[in-house]
């Protein structure tokens, strides 16, 4: 296999793989806008992953099988949203800390996940899920094509994703009261921007991209449900806002590059170059911990009152 | 607010956290179309029924507060350490490691010996986690958290590998696990018939160090005062960095140390899932007793209650026992919660005057319109307000 060859089959690979990492990636950038840190995206991550699985698994050789996906889909926003709103009454209207509050999250939407799996589901079974749907035309071009439109629906909608979400954080009124709360809510909220209602609405778009991001690995990346499928994903996504700058393009920077390296070290696996397994599982929770210990200037433009609960009342 | 006000303020706080905490678990075992009062009751009181039950709730609390301890000196000094997991991985590997390779010793010198390396293992793996929150400002949740998949894959590695019972080679069963450990690192059992070990005594013994630590010595004093309010610790002088690292390398020393109790008084040898959970577990144990060494010892009896319990609503009431992460999840959030409730003046105040809104009773605070501003100096009209504020201050922040 040529080096040509190698390279294009690390990009073919890795492109799909950022798709979870960036989806958790936008959501968490706008909770982080908003000054809220949702730890809990593991969880919700979980919970979406689990909800979308089950439509296609039980609705398999029924009518309404062509929209189990889709409906998949939708309940995996929807369980999302719920666990985002969820959160927000703890940390929002309760005012706990987000850091702890975000574990117990984790830790609720993950068993949940697991105990309703092992109820109704049992053991790793595997579903159709979503199909690979070449875009006619720019999928024949050579390197592109294979590349970038030769994917499922959804790894299209998360790139398109990206700009929307730049387009909405920095350029309409609603992306300007998201940072205003995330920067300085007491003028925000002298303005007569609620601070609460906006941290809310931002808890519940992130929670719906968190749980969209799981109905993606479930149905279209690995195609089946375990307990440890999303295996830390969410907490890389946290770490890649960080990374990204609270900037939705540096996110998708962020995934792909971690992805990128994901599909080496499988390629390399592939090309039959003897190295330890586990060395390999690491290197993206390695890599984690590398790139968050050279990020620290960017404190300088994320949103300075991050973690801080805003109570209205308190004197300064 | 008066006295039995403000109690009974506070019991409905934590009336009302545990029964959110208990009405998410419901809508879970709802779900699963269990019967919720049954599987309760079995969690709560099945492990009780018999000898064996009970001594199983205290060795299922023993590696849980030992950890929860660790974590408790980590929050108190401003660092949440998510980590306990891989740490307490790393002190098993470090511990097994040291146990076998010096089987020879004698017991009296190779089972301290075995601890302390686990607690080194423990130890090096969460000030490393410490390190990179004092010297590149790495967020510690992330960076243990990371640390954890990556003490989870190293672990499996070496049982696999490097660490693997020869014999399971030649057999050809392939089973991770170590050699058994030599009988002279063994920590005795304290019933026969049961594995209720002599790991108790150590964690009542780490206990009261972590008390004495703490509130008793300057050491303890300063890592208190950095968690409390790092920008004041250093104003007055307290390095806060350094304090950092050291409640990190102090934090993940106790849960190697857990991990070494467990092996040397459980197991008898690294195997696979040894730490099955207990480093996130411990972390509710931690917030459940208050932080404070006191609280931690009946609040790791009653997780290994529930650990234990959720074990047998599988058989039971056909529950899969992965519904004690929900029940932990519910309760962490219920008493994160809870705690800006608590002992907050303000609070009170609100719901006192919404309840005398509600029953009729005339409102404090506007005893009449000659009253001047209550911002300014103390005013016999604000006389019944000021002993509370210093009662309850420590709260508020």
């Amino acid at each position: 296999m040529s080096l040509g060859q190698f390279l294009l089959n690390v990009l073919i690979l890795g492109v799909p793989f950022s798709v979870a990492l960036l989806l958790a990636g936008l959501g968490e950038t706008i909770n982080q806008r908003a000054g809220v840190f949702n730890l809990g995206c593991e969880g919700i991550m979980a919970m979406g992953a689990f909800v979308a699985f089950l439509p296609p698994y039980f609705m398999a050789g029924t009518p309404l099988e062509g929209y189990a996906n889709l409906i998949g889909v939708a309940l995996a926003i929807a369980a999302g949203a719920l666990l985002g709103v969820l959160f927000a009454l703890v940390v929002v209207t309760f005012r706990a800390p987000q850091g702890i509050a975000g574990i117990g999250l984790q830790m609720l939407g993950w068993g949940a996940a697991g105990t309703l799996f092992r109820r109704y589901v049992g053991g790793v079974t595997g579903v159709q899920g979503i199909r690979a749907m070449p875009i006619p035309g720019l999928s024949n071009l050579p390197v592109i094509g294979p590349v970038l439109f030769n994917h499922n629906p959804l790894v299209y909608l998360a790139f398109l994703m990206v700009p929307a979400f730049w387009y909405l954080l920095f350029k309409t009124p609603w992306g300007l009261k998201v940072r205003s709360v995330g920067t300085y809510p007491r003028a925000a909220d002298s303005l007569g921007i609620r601070v609460s209602r906006v941290r809310y609405q931002a808890l519940a778009l992130g929670g719906a991209m968190a749980g969209l991001a799981g109905a993606y690995l479930s149905l279209a990346q690995a195609k089946m449900f375990a307990d440890d499928l999303i295996a830390g994903r969410g907490f890389i996504a946290v770490a890649l806002v960080y990374f990204g700058r609270w900037n939705p393009v540096g996110v998708m920077g962020g995934a792909l590059l971690f992805s990128l390296a994901q599909a080496l070290q499988l390629s390399i696996q592939v090309a039959g170059i003897d190295f330890p397994y586990e060395f390999a599982v690491m290197l993206p929770y390695v890599l984690v911990i590398v790139v968050l210990s050279l990020v620290r200037k960017a404190r300088m433009i994320g949103p300075s009152e991050l973690g801080k609960p805003f109570d209205r009342e308190q004197r300064i | 607010m008066n006295r039995p006000g403000r109690l009974a303020y506070n019991a409905a706080v934590v009336v009302a956290a545990a029964a959110a905490a208990m009405g998410i678990g419901a809508i879970v075992l709802a779900a699963v179309g269990a019967d919720i009062m049954k599987a309760y009751a079995v969690i709560l009181t099945e492990p009780l029924k018999d000898l064996i039950g009970v001594t199983e709730i205290v060795v299922r609390a023993i590696p849980l507060s030992l950890i929860a301890l660790g974590i408790a000196v980590a929050f108190r000094s401003g660092i949440l350490n998510i980590g306990a997991e891989g740490q307490m991985m790393m002190g098993i590997l470090a511990s097994s490691a040291t146990a076998i390779a010096l089987g020879s010793l004698p017991k009296p010198v190779l089972v301290p010996l075995a601890i302390l390396a686990g607690a080194a293992g423990g130890a090096a793996w969460g000030g490393l986690a410490g390190l990179l929150k004092a010297r590149l400002e790495v967020n510690e949740i992330l960076s243990t958290v990371m640390l954890n998949y990556i003490a989870a894959q190293f672990y499996t590695f070496l049982l696999r590998g490097p660490m693997m019972d020869p014999e399971e080679l030649v057999m050809g069963s392939g089973t991770p696990q170590t050699l058994r450990m030599p009988r002279s690192a063994w920590l005795d059992r304290l019933i026969p018939g049961t594995r209720l070990h002599t790991g108790v005594f150590i964690v009542l013994a780490l206990a009261v160090v972590v008390f004495v630590l703490l509130w008793r010595t300057p050491v303890g004093f300063r890592m208190r005062a950095a968690g409390a309010e790092a920008k004041a610790a250093r104003y007055a002088g307290i390095k806060v960095q350094r304090y950092l690292v050291v409640a990190m390398l102090l934090s993940g020393a106790f849960a190697g140390t857990a991990g070494a109790v467990e092996i040397l008084g459980v197991h008898r040898r690294a195997i696979e899932g040894v730490s099955g959970g207990y480093g996130f577990t411990g972390i509710v144990v931690a917030l459940f007793g208050g932080l404070h060494p006191a609280g931690i010892i009946p609040a790791s009896l009653f997780f290994g209650l529930l650990l234990l319990g959720a074990d047998m609503t599988q058989r039971l009431a056909d529950v899969p026992a992965n519904m004690v992460l929900v029940l932990q999840g519910a309760i962490i959030l219920a008493i994160v919660s809870a705690r800006q409730f608590m002992n907050n003046p303000y609070a009170q105040d609100r719901l006192a005057r919404r309840l005398a809104k509600l029953f009729g009773r005339p409102e404090r605070y506007r005893a009449g319109p000659d009253c001047p501003d209550p911002s300014d100096s103390p005013d016999p009209c604000l006389a019944d307000e000021r002993p509370d504020d210093g009662a309850s201050g420590e709260a508020s922040r």
